[in-house]
């Protein structure tokens, strides 16, 4: 049997989408058993959404106020303690999970396996590398612990109405205080969450300023969809760090993606090959983009948007 | 401050179409241009930084790799590294055996600080600096984008999916270097010049006492699953009758 601990991801209040696609990952895996473990201040809220996900066993919660921000350097001592009695520990490939994950693997003296992307085996996983270019079937040793980062594109997000049970944790470890939680400054937006939203509008360097960036974000609002934007449109300021999309942001997998004035380096097109729906619009009709989108539309977006735009609100 | 470690890695250079080998055992590396990890640049450039501004005395860049990595540690030495250190295998080692070398160098070199690239665009395993932070049972900060040294500690902006978080951490550490933390310089050629005079150590990396190696198997590596051909439309009529028919607007 394989028993599988989750570490969930949350804000203290809402768990996040990303383990629910992670505990999909989990329950494919030969003999699967899941746990998910909720390290918070007051993990009760997060605790009963992770027992709601259908297909985890049991939740378990470690609540210490040392464990209000999640710090890889206090978190690792204690998944490194609660993972004696596990084979497998995953978390997402999400900047929460790419930061704690590897730590952890280190404590405990294994190998990582980065952004598993299909389960072949109890100990045999898919990942990608090169910005996606080369796919890597990597085999674990199994008289070791395995653990994995989950990319959370691959997976769909585990349904509800499971009702497991929770159970609250001691955990006698001593962490470290050299390193300190000082603030989070979040966009505070109504708009969807570009790492879960089933569409995104995405904008790129040809929008050419921050004030014509908001033409993104009032297609995406008439669409409902979220934003996210190219390496170059960040880069350039027009939109802010956390939504970009691609092999050094984010890898996102929506049933609806619209990429305007992004030309579609490789490093962009890792982030959304498992788009179900790729819309491209562009003025240039060479533009690497078209080769990956279901539907293309050549021309100046400074006209096409506006257009779009009105005609979708007929 | 005295001294910053930097990591600098050999990768198949960004703009490479990567090909993936017919046998299946990896990827085309023959006759292909290599470049220091990008990452790894802005990571240098951060060391380079800080010692301008008097707040440490010496950056040694460190690389793991073949002989032919000593090209990448020139092109560090001619930024500005002081000098550079070379751990020589070639096996293709994984993070986890990265991460315990740079561990057996930080015992032997002592640094205040090691800054390296958040992820190298080859593997793309992004483990490299937690690993070795966790070994040397030492703060880390990933994705750092900005960077501010107090006496014995540093405070820290980092890029997370919710967006910017600031921690505050004890020296000595591990910084993983996100994109905006910095634009790495240019070299010029008197630097080139100036850098084939710069010291550059070899060590073999069986002297370390580490094992090349990997803990994961690599199976099979293949291309990934093409996406079909899509169609051009002509206009935003069509687009929109298209997305209409597929129930998605």
């Amino acid at each position: 049997m394989s028993k599988i601990l989750v570490i969930a991801e949350h804000d203290g209040k809402k768990l996040n989408q990303a383990t629910a696609r992670c505990v999909t990952c989990a329950k494919q895996i030969p003999g699967a058993e899941v746990t998910v473990a909720v390290f918070a201040a007051d993990p009760a809220a997060v605790a009963a959404q992770a027992a709601a996900l259908a297909g985890v066993a049991r939740v378990v919660t470690i609540a210490a106020a040392h464990n209000a921000h999640a710090l890889a350097a206090v978190l690792a001592p204690q998944v490194v303690k609660l993972a004696a009695d596990y084979t497998h520990l995953l978390g997402a490939s999400t900047a929460f999970g790419k930061d704690l994950m590897p730590r952890v693997a280190a404590l405990l003296g294994v190998p990582q396996i980065s952004d598993a992307m299909s389960v072949e085996g109890a100990y045999k996983f898919k990942r990608p590398t090169y910005a996606g270019n080369a796919i890597v079937t990597l085999e674990a040793p199994a008289d070791r612990k395995v653990v994995a980062t989950v990319r959370s594109a691959s997976f769909e997000a585990a349904g509800t109405g499971g009702s497991a049970p929770v159970s609250a944790v001691a955990l006698d470890v001593a962490v470290p205080g050299h390193t300190r939680f000082v603030s989070i400054s979040a966009a505070t937006s109504d708009r969807p969450d570009l790492a879960s939203a089933p569409k995104v509008v995405s904008g790129g360097r040809a929008l050419g300023s921050k004030e014509n960036f908001d033409l993104i974000f009032k297609l995406a609002e008439k669409m409902g969809a979220a934003v996210g934007a190219s390496r170059a449109a960040v880069d350039a300021g027009y939109a802010p760090n956390e939504l970009q999309v691609g092999q050094t942001g984010k890898i996102i997998a929506p049933e609806l993606y619209v990429a305007i004035g992004i030309s579609g380096a490789i490093q962009h097109l890792t982030g959304i090959k498992d788009a179900k729906t790729i819309v491209a619009i562009n003025k240039d009709g060479e533009a690497p983009i078209f080769e990956v989108a279901d539907f293309g539309l050549v021309g100046d977006l400074f006209q096409i948007v506006p257009e779009l735009e009105k005609s979708l609100g007929k | 401050m005295r001294k910053i470690l930097v990591g600098v890695k050999r990768v198949v250079d960004y703009n490479v179409r990567v090909r993936v080998k017919p046998d299946g055992s990896g990827v085309v590396t023959d006759g292909v241009k290599m470049s220091v990890n990008p990452f790894d640049e802005i990571a240098l450039e951060e060391a380079l930084r800080i010692r301008e501004r008097g707040e440490a005395s010496e950056v040694v860049a460190v690389s793991i790799g073949p002989d032919d990595a000593q090209q990448q540690l020139r092109t560090a030495l001619a930024m500005g590294a002081d000098r550079a250190i070379l751990v020589k295998t070639d096996k293709l080692i994984e993070p986890l055996t990265a991460a315990q070398v740079l561990l057996a160098i930080v015992r032997k070199e002592n640094p205040d600080l090691v800054i390296v690239g958040k992820q190298a665009i080859d593997d793309d395993a992004a483990q490299t600096a937690p690993m070795l932070a966790a070994l040397w049972d030492r703060p880390q900060a990933t994705f750092c984008s900005k960077l501010e040294i107090k006496g014995a500690s540093a405070t820290i902006v980092r890029e997370v999916d919710a967006g910017l978080e600031t921690i505050e951490i004890d020296l000595p550490a591990v910084i993983s270097a996100d994109l905006r933390l910095n634009e790495p310089r240019y070299v010029k050629l008197p630097d080139i010049m100036k850098a084939k005079k710069k010291p550059l150590d070899v060590v073999e990396l069986a002297s370390l006492g580490v094992s090349a190696e990997p803990g994961l198997k690599p199976v099979l590596t293949e291309p990934p699953k093409p996406r079909s051909k899509g169609i051009m439309v002509k206009d935003v009529a069509e687009l929109v009758d298209a997305l209409k028919k597929k129930g998605l607007v």
